[in-house]
């Protein structure tokens, strides 16, 4: 079973890596990459535990082949902090207590993040639904959701 | 020696702000490492052959295949355990029974679900593992099985244990049955009870498994030394409880064990047991290597606790002016493959809420080819609670009360008896039915196909064992150290009530949860008790370290130590007589050490009693819509008697939370077995969990009604809020639709069927 060489972007690094046909990017990730800030909750593209984007998309990286992220530019969570600034997204998580036992987080800040790149003023009802794919079952979501319309309301300067 | 000091009339600088956790940036940065996020060097992967029968004997099992495929170093199977004695073990309420854990983490004899571990292989990787497992041959004899409850009862069911006589029968039964334990509890005298009511109304439920539904699949890394040390790398509830399990499955001495808290990814009562634990353990032990197992959460689905589900009757009698006279209620619990369904619990909860003269409460714990139930959120109660609180919802509108008014006339107060023996000792729950009489949305109006309902519920809450450890480093900051799993903020709040007590700055104190090498026992992160347990222990090693700083402080002024008094962060002459010394922080002492006994530390350890149970009140509108029986929730207020909120954020939180399962419970998740016994919907695409656009905001009433037995009042708050929910939802369905829904969950199908056979 001989081996694919692949040459992405992760978080604006050069990265290249060595993965069997079958390993998902969640796995290469987490098992070859050592980035274990993508959490595995169903390996099923059904919670958003292991939300990235890839060349901009929300994609569940457990629905994506290794291999396919070859060439592309891969963003996950331990990128999104900017040296030692928390995205704001990040620190409204923190002062809205929007996190419980925090293995959800990663892929709501992603998946956030990235509606916030294409709505900066949603609705709580847009952020209900973008968030749809995200499963929490710690919050009951409220406070991730007042966490993210904080953020996009700091984010616009409003 | 445990010092006490009740602050609850204190004002207080620290409890009750809302500063960030202290674990926060590392779980917003994805830093933090889970169960699954640990790795050693030579590491093997393992992965777990399951049945996929519900019921068949094991008549061989050949690895041969297996072990010849390269890169496997080890298969294991039932007979890799040693056997354990049959007997159960602890408080009845929560007994353990060796010889069932054994079987449950690998089959030996039988397979008794879908799902039940049969083998497990280690490998070099992940897809050799795989691959492995595929070539283990496993000659299975199929036996019938049996899923429901009722029919598990049956003389002529399918018995999963050819010798199970039911306990708690005198004299004990002739023949064996699924039945595995008989419960009852009596106050009064329910048949003049009854005779005196003007109303009764007498009703059957039945409730679906729910899944616990953590979005951490269980995960762990073990490794086993030749010289018979291991460490465990795990996400569970309580890493003190895993060493034991594990310890004791493995036939190892506790103390060779060492575990460390991997953060964990939710628990909700689930992670309170071993499964793939001592399965990594023994196989590192076989192979030399260190062992990583990640469950699939087809793994989690089929083989790790749901809840029961029940068959229930519940009678209750009231009279003409809203007294309830008498409750009676029988209820079968599906326990799984295992005896332990939290039936005894949902006897004991079902009536506690009420000042009800005459109670009797009767429970069967009953197996069925099912995973073994496991806890979840006020394990027991919920489901007792939804057919109590349904019958009080009829019962009201029969004598045209109001459903908050009948709850406030019976509600239990301090002086209160129970059906399961001690009075109540807390008032609370009045409080939390005040607190909905005076909300603004309880009189709103209501619009075509809505409805509102009405519920409650009680949980016991726990106490226990725990043990804190204080340190004062060399600056003068302060390291608190607890073996308490931290699920939903816990470091927070114990660093907050360290600060409180020292008089110093939630910043300066570093709170964490060590190994078990390096803290003394800590029980679970269960039971809604570590903010108030642990809390305790935390509290009692601060103020053992004032006492020390105390001391250390009239040494270097050379008074008696009555003389120094700690007020804000610092000793203190306790009166101008004692002499005239400038106040002495923590730093200032701790740059003192040297020379006042050396590094500054205390211990704490409690095996608290004194917990104020937990009472919560709740109203919900809905809207059904008559085409398709979808029911949406509108509005959903949840009031709580938290005794003191030490992070109210993540008190809100706990509530929030818990209602929201308890919106899934009602409406959605259920287990769904196929005429093979084998599970239809093992993820999270057909057992579907409640998602952020199903939910309405959850108005959260905190109410504080301090505990006297803690130093700062709390009470715990994590699981009595899912217990009224189902109920409510199905009272507001009720109102809106005109029928009574009797049977979870209350999906769209079964609503419209209700809402069709009424047309």
């Amino acid at each position: 079973m001989s081996k694919h060489h692949v040459s992405t972007t992760v978080n604006g690094d050069a990265v290249e890596f060595l993965c069997e046909t079958r390993q998902t990017l969640l796995d290469v990730l987490r098992d070859e990459l050592g980035m274990t800030g993508t959490k595995e909750g169903c390996g099923t593209g059904d919670c958003g535990a292991c939300s990235v984007t890839i060349d901009g998309r929300l994609v569940c990286a457990c629905l994506v082949l290794g291999v396919e992220a070859r060439g592309c530019a891969v963003c996950t969570i331990e990128g999104m902090a900017e040296g030692d600034h928390l995205h704001v997204l990040q620190r409204k998580f923190l002062e809205h207590a929007a996190l419980q036992c925090g293995i959800c987080t990663p892929g709501f800040l992603v998946a956030a993040r990235s509606l916030l790149e294409r709505n900066p003023d949603p609705s709580e009802e847009e952020v209900r639904y973008w968030l749809a794919g995200n499963l929490c079952r710690c919050t009951g979501y409220q406070k991730i959701i007042e966490a993210v319309l904080d953020a996009a309301r700091e984010m616009r300067g409003a | 020696m445990l010092t006490r000091t009740n602050n609850a009339d204190k004002e207080l600088k620290v409890v009750g702000t809302r500063p960030v956790r202290p674990d926060g940036e590392a779980k917003v940065t994805g830093q933090a490492r889970y169960g699954a996020d640990y790795s050693a060097p030579g590491m093997l992967w393992a992965k777990i052959l399951r049945s996929p029968h519900a019921h068949a004997r094991i008549r061989a099992i050949d690895a041969s295949a297996a072990l010849a495929l390269p890169g496997v170093k080890a298969v294991l199977t039932g007979a890799d355990f040693k056997e354990q004695p049959f007997e159960y073990v602890g408080p009845e309420r929560v007994a353990v029974n060796y010889w069932h854990m054994t079987r449950n983490v690998m089959a030996r004899e039988k397979v008794l679900y879908e799902g039940h571990a049969v083998a497990a292989v280690a490998a070099i990787s992940p897809a050799t593992a795989e691959a492995a497992l595929q070539l283990i041959k496993v000659d299975y004899e199929v036996l019938p099985h049996v899923i429901d409850v009722d029919a598990a009862m049956r003389p002529d069911a399918p018995l999963l244990f050819d010798d199970m006589i039911t306990r708690g029968i005198e004299p004990a039964p002739a023949k064996p049955s699924n039945i595995s334990k008989r419960v009852e509890f009596r106050l009064g005298d329910v048949e003049a009870g009854f005779a005196a009511a003007d109303a009764v109304v007498e009703m059957s439920f039945k409730t679906a498994p729910v899944h616990q539904g953590y979005i951490e699949p269980h995960s762990c890394l073990a490794r086993i030394g030749a010289d018979g040390q291991g460490e465990l790398w795990s996400a569970s509830q309580g890493h003190f409880v895993v060493r034991a399990y594990t310890a004791k499955l493995l036939g190892m001495e506790i103390g060779d064990l060492l575990v460390h808290p991997a953060e964990i990814g939710g628990g909700f009562g689930g992670k309170t047991v071993v499964y793939v634990e001592p399965v990594a353990a023994a196989l590192s032990k076989k192979t030399g290597h260190p062992v990583k197992i990640m469950m699939s959460r087809e793994d989690v689905f089929k083989a790790t606790g749901p809840t029961s589900g029940a068959s229930m009757t519940v009678k209750i009698g009231v009279t003409r002016d809203g007294k309830i006279v008498a409750g009676q209620g029988l209820f079968k619990f599906q326990a799984g493959a295992f005896p332990g369904s939290p039936v005894m619990n949902a006897c004991m909860c079902a009536f506690a809420p009420y000042d009800i003269a005459n109670v009797n409460t009767i429970g069967y714990d009953v197996v069925s080819n099912r995973p073994k139930s496991a806890a979840y959120r006020a394990p027991g109660s919920p489901i007792s609670a939804f057919a109590v609180e349904s019958v009080l919802d009829i019962l009201a509108t029969r004598i045209g009360m109001d459903p908050l008014q009948l709850r406030l006339k019976n509600a239990a107060r301090a002086g209160t008896p129970t059906a399961y023996g001690p009075r109540h000792a807390h008032d609370g729950y009045a409080e939390t039915i005040q607190a909905l009489q005076l909300h603004p949305a309880y009189k709103a109006p209501l619009g075509k196909n809505q409805g509102r309902g009405v519920a409650s519920g009680f949980w016991f809450n726990g106490g226990g064992e725990s043990a804190a450890n204080v340190h004062v480093n060399e600056d003068g900051g302060v390291v608190i150290a607890t073996g308490s799993m931290d699920i939903g903020g816990s470091r927070a709040s114990m660093a907050m009530m360290a600060a409180e007590t020292l008089g110093v700055p939630y910043d300066k104190v570093r709170s964490i949860v060590a190994d078990t090498g390096s803290v003394g026992y800590n029980h679970v992160t269960g039971g809604s008790r570590v903010t108030f347990a642990t809390g305790m222990a935390v509290v009692d090693a601060c103020n053992k370290v004032i006492d020390d700083l105390r001391g250390r402080a009239a040494l270097i002024w050379d008074v008696d130590v009555a003389g120094v008094v700690w007020e804000d962060g610092h000793a203190q002459p306790a009166s101008a007589a004692v002499g005239d010394f400038k106040p002495l922080s923590l730093a200032a002492i701790a740059a003192k050490r040297g020379v006042t006994g050396g590094p500054i530390v205390a211990e704490a350890a409690v095996n608290a009693g004194g917990m104020a149970p937990g009472f919560a009140t709740q109203f919900c509108d809905v809207e059904v819509d008559p085409e398709t029986g979808a029911v949406k929730i509108l509005r959903f207020v949840a009031a709580q008697d938290v005794g003191r909120a030490i992070h109210p954020s993540y008190v809100e939180g706990q509530i929030q939370g818990g209602v929201v399962q308890g919106i899934g419970w009602a409406l959605n998740e259920e287990y769904i077995y196929n005429q093979a016994g084998r599970l239809s919907n093992a993820g999270f695409l057909d057992y579907r969990i409640p998602v952020a656009s199903d939910l309405p905001n959850i108005d959260v009433v905190m109410v504080e009604v301090p505990n006297p037995n803690h130093p700062f009042g709390v009470k715990g708050a994590g699981e009595v809020n899912i217990v009224p929910v189902m109920a409510a939802i199905a009272n507001a369905i009720q109102q809106a639709t005109g029928r009574r829904l009797t049977e979870l969950p209350m999906s769209p199908p079964k609503v419209l069927a209700a809402i069709d056979a009424g047309a």
